[in-house]
C-alpha cells in the first residue's frame, strides 16, 4: 500500500496508438503530488481524455505504464477504483431514471460499497452538488449544468483519496462554475487529490496547486502553478538595432535571463529600478526604438510551450 | 492484445475485499460509508440492480404486455367465432377446456412473439450501456467487465422467464374466464386431473423461457460489438431468421438438428404421460451450447475492448 507521500497519479512513457495509426497519447510521464490540485491542460483533441482513460482502465495503453494510488493499472482496478472519484469524458446517465436512481446504480456497481447507507450517501451527494430538489427528476429533464453536477455526485457518493474530473466545468454557467470550483477547492482542503483537466486557462490559474499541459498528445510541461506564474513574470523588453550593446549594459545594470531575438532584447528586472534603465542604455549608445515591461498572459505561456494557439489542436 | 489486459487482471481479482485503510479526510459526504464488504449483499446489489434497469423500463412492460395479450386475444377471437372450431392442435381443443388456452398461448409465441422480445432487451443489454456512455461510469465504478456482463446475462435469464410466465399467467386468467375447465386429456391420451395439467404448463413456460437463452446468448455478444442498440436488435433477429430460413430448406437436413429452434417444439412432450425427456434434454443442450458459446465470444470482446464511448 502506498504511503501518504507517494504520488497518487504516475504514468511513464504511456502511449495510445489507435487503430488507424494516430498517436492519440505519445509517452506521457505524468506525476501528480499527493494533496494538490493538478491541472492537466490542452486544447480539445490534445490527447488528455485519451490519457484519462487510460488512467481508468477504460482503454489499454499500446504501451508505457500506469500506477493509480500506488498500484498498477488496470492490473488493479477493481482494488483501486473505489478509492477513485471519476468523470470522464461528460456526463452519462440513463434519462428515463431520476437523478437519484442513476446514483443508487452506480454505487450498487461498486461492491465495496455499503448498500446500508446507499440511499443517505446519495441525498447527502445530492445536497452538496445542489441537486436536492431536483433528485427525483428524471435526468431527461436535466440541463447540461445539472448533469455535470449529477455526474460529480457520482465522485461524491464515497469517500475518495482521488478525483479524476475530466472537464467539469463543461457546460456549467458562470455560476455553476463557480459552485464547481468552489467544491474542488472545499474537497481539496479535505485533503482529497485532485486531478481535473480542462481547455480553460483561467481554471487553471484560479484553482490549481500543479499543472501539466497537453498538446499534440504530448506531455510539453508540468509544475506548480506557481513556477509557471513565474516564468510569466513581467519582461523589460528594448527594442533595438545595437542589440549586442543592449545586452551587455542590460546585464550590468543586473537584468537577468536575457534573451534576443531579431529585434528586442529582453529578460528579467526583478525589482530593479527601471525608471533609470533608459538614460543608462541612451548613455551607453544604444538606439532605442522601444521600451517598456510587457506582461505575457498564460495563453502566451502555452503558445511559447506547444508552439500554437489554443483552440487550434483539433 | 496488450499484457495488460484487463480481463486477466480482473478474473483475479474478483471477490477480493477492498483493503481497509487510513481515510485522509472527508472528502465525501459520508466518512463511514466504506465498511468492509460483506460478501452477499454487496454482490448481488449489481445484479439487483440490473433487474431494476430491464424491468423499471416503459419498454420492457410494453412487451410484456403485448405478450400477456396473446392469450386474451386468442381467447376472445376463439370465444367470438363460436365455441366448437375445427382448429387443430392445442387451439382447437381450448373451447372445451379453457386449460389448453395456457398451452397454445404459449405455442403460438414460440416462433415470433418471444424470440422477437428477447431480441429487444439483448440488443438493448451491453449496446445501451455503451450508446448511453453509462458504461465507463458503471466500470470505473468499478463494475469489473466480467462480473457486469454476468449481471447482464442473469438479467436477460431473468427477462426470458418473467416473459413466459406472464403468458402462462395471462393464459390462466383468460382461460378461467372465457372458458370451461376440467381434468386435462394428455397427449398420450390419458387424462390427469387439472392441477397436474396446470404443473405441466408452468414446466411448459419454464422450457420455452430457456429455449430462448441460445437467442439471449446471440443477442448479448452481438450487442457487446456494437454501441448502436437498434443495430445490435437488428442484427440479432437477422440471425434469428437466418437459422429460421435454414431449418426451411431440407436439402440441408444435416445441419437442422444444431439450429437454434430445432428442439424448440419439445416442449410438448411435457403433455405426455410419462413425459418424452430425450427431446426435452436435447434441446436444453443445445440452448446451453448455444449460450456458452456466445457468452464466451461476448467475454472475449468485453474483456479486452477499449471504452471510448
Amino acid at each position: 500500500m502506498a504511503g501518504p507521500s507517494s504520488p497518487p497519479v504516475v504514468t511513464r512513457g504511456l502511449t495510445k496508438r489507435f487503430r488507424g495509426g494516430q498517436v492519440a497519447v505519445d509517452a506521457v510521464d505524468l506525476e501528480v503530488p499527493a494533496g494538490t490540485v493538478f491541472g492537466f491542460l490542452g486544447p480539445n483533441g490534445s490527447g488528455k481524455t485519451t490519457t484519462i482513460r487510460m488512467l481508468l482502465g477504460l482503454i489499454t495503453p499500446t504501451a508505457g505504464s500506469v500506477e493509480l494510488l500506488g498500484e498498477p493499472m488496470p492490473k488493479a482496478q477493481l482494488r483501486v477504483l473505489p478509492r477513485v472519484g471519476a468523470l470522464v469524458e461528460g456526463p452519462a446517465f440513463y434519462p428515463f431514471w431520476s437523478g437519484q436512481a442513476n446514483l443508487l446504480r452506480f454505487d450498487a456497481a461498486d461492491r465495496t460499497a455499503d448498500p446500508g447507507t446507499r440511499k443517505a450517501r446519495a441525498g447527502e451527494a445530492l445536497e452538496r452538488v445542489g441537486l436536492s430538489n431536483a433528485a427525483n427528476k428524471k435526468v431527461r429533464a436535466y440541463s447540461l449544468g445539472m448533469r455535470q453536477r449529477l455526474a460529480i455526485a457520482v465522485a461524491l457518493m464515497q469517500r475518495r483519496e482521488l478525483l479524476v474530473l475530466d472537464e467539469p466545468t463543461n457546460g456549467l454557467d458562470p455560476q455553476g462554475t463557480r459552485e464547481v470550483r468552489h467544491l474542488i477547492r472545499d474537497l481539496a482542503s479535505d485533503g482529497t487529490t485532485i486531478f481535473t483537466s480542462t481547455h480553460l486557462l483561467a481554471e487553471v490559474e484560479q484553482v490549481c496547486t500543479h499543472a501539466a499541459v497537453m498538446s499534440r498528445g504530448r506531455l510539453v510541461r508540468q509544475s506548480t502553478v506557481a513556477d509557471l506564474r513565474a516564468e510569466l513574470r513581467p519582461r523589460l523588453v528594448v527594442r533595438t538595432p545595437d542589440l549586442g550593446q543592449a545586452a551587455e549594459t542590460l546585464t550590468s545594470l543586473g537584468v537577468t535571463d536575457l534573451r534576443t531575438t531579431a529585434e528586442t532584447v529582453d529578460g528579467d528586472a526583478g525589482e530593479l529600478p527601471i525608471d533609470k534603465f533608459a538614460a543608462a542604455l541612451v548613455a551607453a549608445d544604444v538606439r532605442i526604438h522601444g521600451f517598456g515591461l510587457e506582461r505575457p498572459s498564460l495563453e502566451d505561456a502555452f503558445v511559447a510551450l506547444t508552439g500554437e494557439g489554443f483552440d487550434v489542436a483539433e | 492484445m496488450s499484457p495488460s489486459d484487463p480481463a486477466a487482471a480482473e478474473t483475479v481479482d474478483v471477490g477480493r475485499p477492498a483493503p481497509a485503510r487510513a481515510s485522509p479526510g472527508r472528502s465525501g459526504p459520508a466518512r463511514s460509508s466504506r465498511n468492509r464488504p460483506s460478501a452477499g449483499r454487496h454482490t448481488l446489489a449489481l445484479f439487483r440492480s440490473e433487474l431494476h434497469l430491464v424491468f423499471g423500463r416503459a419498454r420492457t412492460w410494453v412487451l410484456l404486455a403485448v405478450l400477456a395479450a396473446v392469450p386474451v386475444m386468442i381467447g376472445v377471437a376463439i370465444r367470438l367465432s363460436g365455441s366448437e372450431g375445427d382448429a387443430e392442435g392445442f387451439i382447437g381443443q381450448v373451447a372445451g377446456n379453457g386449460f389448453f388456452l395456457i398451452v397454445a398461448s404459449l405455442a403460438v409465441s414460440l416462433p415470433f412473439f418471444l424470440p422477437t422480445a428477447v431480441t429487444v432487451i439483448s440488443g438493448e443489454s451491453l449496446a445501451g450501456e455503451s450508446s448511453l456512455g453509462t458504461f465507463r461510469n458503471l466500470l470505473t465504478a468499478p463494475a469489473g467487465r466480467s462480473r457486469l456482463l454476468a449481471a447482464k446475462m442473469v438479467s436477460l435469464a431473468v427477462f426470458c422467464l418473467v416473459a413466459t410466465m406472464v403468458i402462462w399467467l395471462s393464459g390462466l386468467i383468460a382461460g378461467f374466464l372465457l372458458f370451461p375447465v376440467g381434468d386435462v386429456l394428455l397427449l398420450s391420451g390419458t387424462t390427469v386431473p387439472l392441477g397436474d395439467g396446470l404443473v405441466r404448463a408452468l414446466g411448459i413456460a419454464v422450457l420455452i423461457g430457456l429455449s430462448m437463452l441460445g437467442l439471449a446468448g446471440i443477442g448479448l455478444f452481438v450487442s457487446s460489438l456494437t454501441s448502436t442498440p437498434l443495430a445490435a436488435m437488428a442484427a440479432t433477429f437477422g440471425s434469428f431468421i437466418v437459422c429460421g430460413i435454414l431449418s426451411a430448406i431440407p436439402q440441408i437436413d444435416v445441419i437442422h438438428p444444431w439450429l437454434l429452434m430445432y428442439g424448440w417444439p419439445s416442449f410438448a412432450d411435457l403433455l405426455r404421460d410419462p413425459p418424452y425427456w430425450d427431446a426435452i434434454w436435447r434441446n436444453l443442450l443445445l440452448q446451453a451450447g448455444y449460450l456458452a458459446v456466445f457468452y464466451a465470444a461476448a467475454w472475449a470482446r468485453i474483456t479486452s475492448r477499449d471504452i471510448n464511448g
